[in-house]
């Protein structure tokens, strides 16, 4: 996975990607924050939503109790 | 007599068209897996070179990079291919940043399976059975196909015919308009024909650029 290191810590963009998550938001916004392509947030927020680490609801996305976690670690 | 069976076959490729919706994919790349999908909203250029650490791959990679801030500012993303594995394309990647002090900035797939270079027809055996030839494939915001150009693995791309290219494709989305050879921003368009006698007659009353009423010209 691009998003998590083989040792279960995330990766710099990961933690960019997950950071701005901290309150429900679209993907176009988090493209806008953090800088990134929106390729690049359309591709990270499928993997973390498939690890646990991001919820979505009515069309905007989260970080989970797992993913604000994963990000102090 | 014993009759010789002919038992040679031969592979039939489908090629991708223009106008159509592209071919859907799902991609290992330098940057994470990707989806043709990720890339909708954005114009996009998917491109294939035959093969990692090879010099005109090299000087082609160093071009993309050079006109990326460019495409950018037209809103196209850029993706590169090859049937190198992603380990490759990583070390390639970062010796060019090491000795040609260039940064690729964008991802590459890495398609060993020939998954995506079999869907968009990038693998010509008469060049070469196992490198994909040199593809540019311009996708639009929709995900339609709106345009392809192919060179032979002796020769490396042209990248600003290539901003051309994108700069008279998205002229002719805003403004309904064709471009004429060898057209750069800033230089006439031409209108589309007429399709009826009358609008044929009326081409010429509108105050157009024309030399007959199939050819008429226009500044933006």
């Amino acid at each position: 996975m691009a998003c998590i290191n083989p040792d279960g810590t995330l990766t710099p963009s990961a933690k960019v990607v997950l950071s701005a998550l901290s309150s429900p938001r679209i993907l176009e916004d988090v493209a806008k924050s953090t800088q990134l392509p929106l390729f690049r947030i359309r591709s990270s927020i499928r993997e973390m939503l498939e690890a646990g680490l991001v919820e979505q609801k009515e069309g905007k996305y989260a970080a989970t109790k797992v993913g604000r976690e994963k990000i102090k670690a | 007599m014993e009759e010789k069976i002919a038992t040679e076959t031969k592979e039939i490729v489908s090629m991708p068209r223009l106008g159509e919706q592209a071919p859907a994919f799902e991609a290992l790349t330098t940057q994470g897996t990707v989806r043709l999908e990720d890339f909708k909203g954005s114009w996009l250029i998917l491109f294939s070179h035959p093969a990692d650490f090879t010099p005109v791959c090299t000087t082609e990679f160093i071009g993309f990079a050079e006109i990326h801030p460019q495409l950018k500012k037209r809103g196209v993303e850029l993706l590169g291919l090859s049937v190198d594995s992603v380990s490759s394309h990583i070390a390639w990647v970062r010796n060019i940043e090491e000795k040609m002090e260039v940064r690729i900035p964008f991802p590459v797939i890495a398609d060993l399976d020939k998954k995506v270079a079999t869907l968009y027809g990038m693998i010509h055996p008469g060049e070469s059975k196992t490198e994909t030839s040199r593809c540019v494939f311009v996708i639009d915001p929709e995900g339609i196909l709106r345009a392809m150009i192919y060179y032979p693995l002796t020769t490396g791309r042209n990248m600003q015919e290539i901003l051309r290219l994108i700069d008279a494709l998205q002229t002719t989305d805003k403004y309904k308009v064709a471009t004429p050879a060898n057209w750069k921003p800033g230089e006439v368009v031409i209108i589309p024909p007429p399709n009826t006698q009358e609008m044929a007659e009326q081409r010429l009353k509108e105050g157009y650029e024309c030399k007959d009423w199939y050819f008429c010209k226009k500044k933006l």
